[in-house]
């Protein structure tokens, strides 16, 4: 079972890369019963690994809301809108609910970004200061789980 | 357009296709179609972008062009810089048998994810269906075709997984370098494949035989949609036998008759120029023999399909006769809709040669890189999942890319699905009231081809269904929203 973390974007759009950058360090820790994955998007095939999970963070930037990060559960949903580039994580969830007949807690950290211009690469400085905060949180909040 | 009289209607953005595009249809008083569009609405920056960069750096780099099929791109990129570092064609058994497995784990898992989430939905529910339930949810949660669901989430698994074994990872796999492979493939990761393969025969059957079995029953509705007579291109084998990794273009035309065969990758700009259209951002290819009103082609499965002598493995060769010669009648099948059809041919051939190399030991020893003469300029195709990737780069004396074009699957199809597009506009909608159902049609014929438009301009989005009803001053008369 264990802890699901799944993070997506695309270092090449500046602040896009926020969630990969959290999970890199995440990767560094090294923490038992955390599996991670990074990736430009999530894939219809998550929704395979999410039924194995004991629980899921997804991890992505946002390009609006709470400042330095936003932490909020998320349900699964059976509404869809669907391509292969965006499937969102209530419908990932939602997927796997429905094809492999469960779907675990799930948190999403959604961590403040400013500037996504394609073909740029390296995080603003503000997207740079959100991302040392995130990592804080994330590290209490596997440290916690894990006690 | 602000023509008097006219009204345009626009679809912005296509679903279920990757990438953002957007249809606009310039109707008269009548409601009839006067004019049908398929552009494209992003800008394409990628070939600057890699410009200065040192050209050991392109497989890994070109893959940020997007996350849809960054594989293709991967090896197409390798396969230039093997002309490069003076060894095209030359890898050795074990550079050139990883990354033909990476390129079949690709081929399946895209082709499944696109039959089995992006396409089935219309085909099980009707393309007038619900957009409430035709969607991958609908099939998952309808008894009656959930395993099509799950079994797609598998291969889809399945493919990823062959990827992350050769590449090294799923994202900016590392795995093809200039004159090869950098990793064997590991004991257990091959164990679990073979362990698995002979599932992922038996699925690729079954969905085979569900897409038939559909566009037997279906053939009078669908023979017309969407179809126009086409030229149909892809790389073969000297011997034109069909191959998705390597091979020379060849081009025939609706009849069957050649229009070019055996071209070597490094002179496809003798063959092939681009059209640029002032309303979109993707350039629109052509053969110069025939020039751009007549020249243009399509290309990806049926494509293939179309223009091979036969396929190398047996269930797949067997399968690639009986389309040709049903929905052909021996000749090149012009039925866009085929497509389908034809992806699912792909994807058993994908799972055999699988099967095949998991059984070759030089994935597990043996060299893995050949070394030659290094020269300026080099050119790479392979048969991405959606068609013909080429990429050409030449490259400085610093060792810097100097120059970059890419022509993507999706941009070779590009005047197809515009044709694609206006025959449907002008069979199904003219004269009609426009509704959501009606407009599905037009992705319905956009889907058959599975373009990937964040490839084909080089940037990645979401992708709202929006319509939009203007008058002939631009006056918003409807909006519709999904």
């Amino acid at each position: 079972m264990g802890i699901l973390i799944l993070a997506w974007g695309n270092i090449a759009r500046q602040d896009d890369g926020l969630g990969p950058a959290v999970a890199a360090e995440a990767e560094r820790w090294a923490l038992p019963g955390v599996r991670i994955s990074i990736d430009y998007q999530l894939h219809v095939e998550d929704s395979h690994a999410i039924s194995e999970a004991g629980s899921v963070i997804f991890v992505d930037a946002s390009t609006e809301g709470d400042e330095p990060f936003s932490w909020q559960p998320v349900k699964p949903t059976e509404e869809i809108s669907f391509s292969s580039h965006s499937i969102r994580p209530p419908s990932l969830l939602g997927l796997s609910k429905t094809c492999f007949g469960t779907a675990p807690e799930a948190w999403m950290l959604a961590i403040r970004g400013y500037r996504f211009e394609p073909f740029t690469e390296g995080l603003t400085p503000g997207a740079s200061r959100n991302l040392e905060a995130a990592v804080a949180f994330l590290r209490e909040q596997l440290t916690e789980a894990a006690a | 357009m602000t023509t008097e009289g006219l009204r345009r209607v626009a679809i912005d953005a296509v679903t279920r296709v990757e990438g953002h595009g957007k249809v606009t249809l310039l109707l008269d008083e009548a409601d009839e179609i006067k004019q049908a569009r398929f552009h494209i609405i992003e800008f394409r920056g990628f070939e600057r972008y890699v410009q200065g960069r040192p050209y050991w750096e392109m497989p890994v780099l070109v893959q940020r062009l997007c996350g849809i099929c960054p594989v293709s791109h991967h090896l197409a990129a390798a396969k230039a810089m093997d002309m490069v570092v003076g060894v095209p064609r030359q890898l050795t058994a074990t550079g050139e048998k990883m990354r033909r497995l990476m390129h079949y784990g690709q081929t399946f898992q895209s082709h499944a994810l696109h039959f089995f989430h992006l396409v089935s939905p219309d085909l099980l529910f009707g393309f007038d269906a619900d957009p409430a339930i035709r969607n991958v949810i609908g099939v998952a949660t309808d008894e009656r075709f959930a395993h099509l669901a799950v079994q797609g989430v598998m291969m889809r698994k399945y493919g990823q997984e062959i990827i992350e074994a050769t590449a090294g990872k799923k994202v900016h796999g590392t795995g093809a370098i200039p004159g090869g492979i950098n990793r064997h493939l590991a004991a257990e990761r091959k164990e679990h494949f073979k362990s698995q393969i002979d599932q992922m025969l038996t699925w690729s059957k079954d969905a085979l035989e569900l897409c038939k079995g559909y566009s037997r029953e279906n053939l009078e509705r669908l023979a017309p949609f969407g179809t126009m007579p086409m030229n149909s291109m892809s790389i073969v084998r000297e011997d034109g036998t069909f191959d998705l990794y390597d091979g020379n273009l060849r081009a025939i035309d609706p009849e069957g008759n050649t229009i070019f065969d055996q071209v070597l990758p490094e002179n496809y700009t003798d063959v092939i120029a681009e059209e640029v259209k002032s309303w979109s951002y993707m350039k629109f290819p052509f053969i110069k023999e025939l020039g751009p009103e007549k020249g243009w082609y399509r290309v990806g499965p049926l494509a293939r399909i179309n223009c091979c002598d036969r396929i190398d493995t047996p269930l797949a060769e067997e399968q690639r006769a009986e389309f040709i010669e049903e929905l052909g009648g021996g000749k090149p099948v012009q039925v866009t809709m085929a497509y389908h059809w034809a992806r699912m041919i792909e994807t058993l051939h994908a799972a055999e040669k699988i099967a095949e190399l998991l059984d070759d030991p030089d994935l597990m020893e043996g060299e893995r890189v050949a070394e030659g003469e290094h020269v300026p300029e080099g050119v790479g195709i392979i048969e991405a999942p959606r068609g013909t990737l080429i990429h050409h780069y030449r490259i400085g004396q610093d060792d810097t890319v100097q120059m970059c074009n890419l022509i993507v699957s999706t941009t070779h199809n590009n005047e197809p699905m515009n044709q694609s597009v206006r025959k449907v506009a002008a069979d199904e909608l003219s004269g009609k009231q426009i509704t959501e159902g009606l407009l599905n049609h037009l992705e319905v014929a956009i889907r058959a081809y599975d373009p990937c438009l964040s490839c084909a301009t080089h940037a990645v989005g979401k992708m709202p269904l929006e319509v939009v009803l203007l008058d002939s001053n631009g006056r918003e008369l409807d909006r519709v929203a999904t």
